[in-house]
């Protein structure tokens, strides 16, 4: 470790909280987007309406088989200008940012909630029917009461997931951890070296560390799909 | 249109290099995913906590970081020069992907291991088995079928983070794909170019699967059981 | 024979041993001997620490306080420096050569064929070599009558083939003591008699010191040289079978025995 300089470090600092806060930004928006848009398409698929069920099950497959930059430099490059003129540049970001990060986990998350709505009981469903429930009270009232607290770790875990996924945005120039750390921080030391990365990484496990113990306590309390 | 052979062809110039990163940090996945995943349920404590530290360290900090920390790093304090070249970086590259994956991969083999039943434990000390025939012989043959789909769902996981060895110039079909990308000429044809890129990362998910169901009813044949359900394995996911 | 020592007519003995799980003591300093070639059942209600007592001497559960002797060696414990002291893998290793065990469940392992099951133990932990081990294996299969399953799967033959073939995998070890862990409560009612009868077969044809826990009391009265009653961790009565069955001492036998008759 010879040539580790404490002080290199230490200078890291502000530039990765900086990006920090960025960085936390997008995950919880990505997550709201990823926790609504995966309820939806789960609902969509349980509804097995033909044609639909079977272009949102591709829809789901390919985005969940190819890789997430991609989908990134997509909508940021091909998507973006055709929908987005007259937008603020970092606006345009978070929007696209938002979106990708948002689209891409509710691919996962509705196989969450999908499992989720299946382990209620199939009596649960006739208990319903024979009240002559209106189908909304039957989700709203039934099922869905039952079902997301047992898919809450799941998403917990999808969205420390993500929030390790936001540098990928650093890409399109949103000023997240990595972005400020191999831009701004660089150009300041005249490059980025081993300890601005530890820094960043650290602050990663900082945070992701804690919230999945949350996430397994959280587990062990509701079970899992 | 008429330029799609032109781009298909750049774009297949980094398969190769996505191949080489792929089928190289699956190999080095399986490796760490079994070492670890076994140290993980050693009786010795400080064996157990030190596979902890790996295994959590590279689950929680992000790849993207894990990479460009690797790629000054090895240099720096090693003395690889391996960031100089193309190839270097690639192995960089597949070393962070092993790495990084091996720690998702070393939880899903302590859990199938510790999915075998208990009795059948029992019935290798009764046959006087050493620790190490119970757990070659009777626990990991009949704990790998459990561990193929949750592993697939790991190598797409793998083969999309490839994409993202671009951020430390590795010549693979993402940045390959985006060298076009700075042509001017190009830029109306964008969607294709990705859509290309596309269907090929799609196409290589496509393998790993049909490759993981064959080695899963292969395996499940061999301990007299059927394939198991499609449905929870899917919802299992590989990420968090 | 074995050689001659002072343990010659102890195969295994019980020296006030306990055993715990977290606060609940299930045996209570437990004491006795059985000869060798001996075939003891024991019988009690359930929960009385019958089976921890055929886990202790398979080294699946570790004593608390006390030690096990079996064929004279202590078995839960290893001498070391004139002391005794927890025994190691190897030690255990060692020790458990001498004992066999069949279980409740069959324990058969889905990735190996019937021949494979019987004769990975031989071949791993005996040494011997697969055309010996395959031989034996054969003549063993061939005792439990179950020669035309050699190359099925264990998730392929029904309960009582299963069972079978996990005596068949015991025997194979040569073993000294044969556990017999309640063999018969997982099969259904018709194959219980034909697993019996190869049992109390190879009880009178053999000098194995036989330990067996079971609910079947005829089985129990025709096969075994002593029966011993157990209750909450303790022995309660321990005789010929004909004593305890028609005459026993202590109430708690005869209510035990009646509970079962009634059940029957």
């Amino acid at each position: 470790m010879s040539k580790w300089d404490w002080e290199r470090f230490w200078d890291a600092w502000p530039y990765v909280l900086d990006g920090l806060w960025v960085t936390i930004q997008f995950t919880l928006l990505g997550s709201i987007v990823a926790y609504i848009l995966g309820l939806i398409f789960a609902i969509i698929r349980q509804l097995r309406i033909p044609v639909v069920d079977q272009v949102l099950w591709a829809f789901i497959e390919f985005v969940r088989s190819t890789p997430l930059l991609v989908q990134v430099f997509f909508l940021y490059w091909v998507i973006r200008p055709e929908v987005m003129q007259g937008i603020e540049a970092d606006t345009q970001k978070i929007i696209v940012g938002t979106f990708a990060l948002g689209v891409h986990y509710a691919c996962y998350t509705s196989e969450v909630y999908r499992a989720g709505i299946e382990a209620v009981p199939r009596g649960q469903w006739e208990a319903a029917t024979a009240l002559s429930l209106p189908r909304r009270r039957v989700w709203t009232g039934v099922i869905l009461p039952q079902a997301v607290p047992r898919v809450l770790p799941a998403l917990g875990n999808y969205t420390i997931a993500m929030f390790k996924e936001v540098p990928l945005l650093s890409a399109i120039s949103v000023f997240d951890i990595v972005y400020q750390v191999k831009t701004e921080y660089a150009a300041s030391q005249g490059g980025a070296g081993p300890e601005a990365w530890a820094a960043a990484g650290l602050t990663f496990l900082a945070l992701s560390y804690p919230c999945a113990i949350l996430v397994r306590r959280l587990e062990r309390r509701v079970g899992t799909v | 249109m008429e330029n799609f052979s032109i781009y298909l062809e750049r774009v297949l110039e980094g398969l190769p290099a996505t191949l080489w990163a792929t089928g190289g940090g699956i190999a080095l996945t399986i490796v760490l995913s079994f070492l670890a995943g076994i140290a993980l349920l050693s009786p010795s404590r400080t064996v157990r906590g030190l596979v902890r530290i790996y295994v959590e360290g590279f689950r929680g900090s992000s790849e993207v970081v894990q990479l460009f920390f690797f790629a000054v790093a090895l240099a720096i304090f090693f003395g690889l020069p391996w960031n100089q070249t193309a190839e270097g970086l690639l192995l960089i590259g597949i070393i962070v992907l092993g790495l990084n994956h091996g720690a998702y991969g070393a939880e899903i083999v302590r859990g199938a291991v510790q999915s075998v039943p208990k009795a059948q434990r029992e019935g290798a000390i009764a046959l006087n088995f050493t620790p190490v025939q119970r757990m070659w012989r009777i626990i990991l043959p009949q704990a790998v079928v459990e561990m193929l789909p949750p592993f697939n769902n790991l190598f797409i996981q793998l083969l999309k983070g490839t994409a993202l060895l671009s951020f430390i110039t590795v010549p693979e079909m993402f940045q390959k794909a985006d060298e076009l990308r700075a042509v001017p000429s190009f830029a109306n044809d964008l969607w294709i170019i990705y859509l290309i890129l596309l269907v090929i990362y799609m196409l290589l998910a496509v393998v790993i699967t049909l490759v993981m169901r064959w080695l899963e009813s292969l395996a499940a044949r061999r301990v007299g059981r059927s394939v198991p359900s499609r449905e929870k394995a899917l919802a299992r996911g590989a990420a968090a | 024979m074995s050689e001659p020592s002072e343990t010659n007519n102890e195969m295994i003995r019980f020296e006030n041993v306990v055993k715990r799980f977290g606060s609940n003591t299930v045996l209570e300093d437990l004491n006795f001997t059985v000869a060798p070639g001996e075939f003891v059942t024991l019988i009690g209600p359930s929960g009385s620490g019958k089976t921890t007592i055929l886990r202790l001497v398979m080294t699946l559960e570790k004593v608390s306080e006390g030690t096990i002797y079996v064929d004279g060696k202590p078995l839960s414990h290893m001498p070391k420096g004139g002391k005794l002291v927890p025994a190691d893998e190897k030690y255990l290793r060692e020790a458990r050569k001498s004992i066999g065990m069949v279980f409740q469940q069959f324990n058969l392992f889905p990735n190996m064929n019937v021949l494979r099951n019987v004769t990975e133990g031989p071949i791993r932990s005996l040494g011997q070599s697969r055309d010996e081990a395959e031989k034996k294996a054969k003549d063993l299969l061939e005792l439990v009558g179950l020669t035309d399953k050699i190359d099925a799967r264990p998730t392929q033959l029904s309960g009582g083939q299963q069972q079978r073939v996990a005596i068949a995998r015991a025997l194979a070890m040569e073993p000294k003591v044969l556990l017999l862990d309640e063999v018969t409560s997982a099969l259904d009612p018709e194959l219980v008699t034909g697993v019996l009868h190869l049992l109390k077969d190879i009880a009178n044809s053999t000098d194995i010191t036989f330990l067996c826990v079971t609910h079947e009391m005829q089985f129990a009265r025709d096969v075994s040289d002593r029966v011993m009653m157990f209750d909450g961790g303790q022995i309660v009565e321990d005789g010929h079978p004909e004593k305890i069955f028609t005459d026993p001492d202590h109430d708690r036998t005869r209510e035990f025995l009646q509970a079962v008759l009634d059940r029957a």
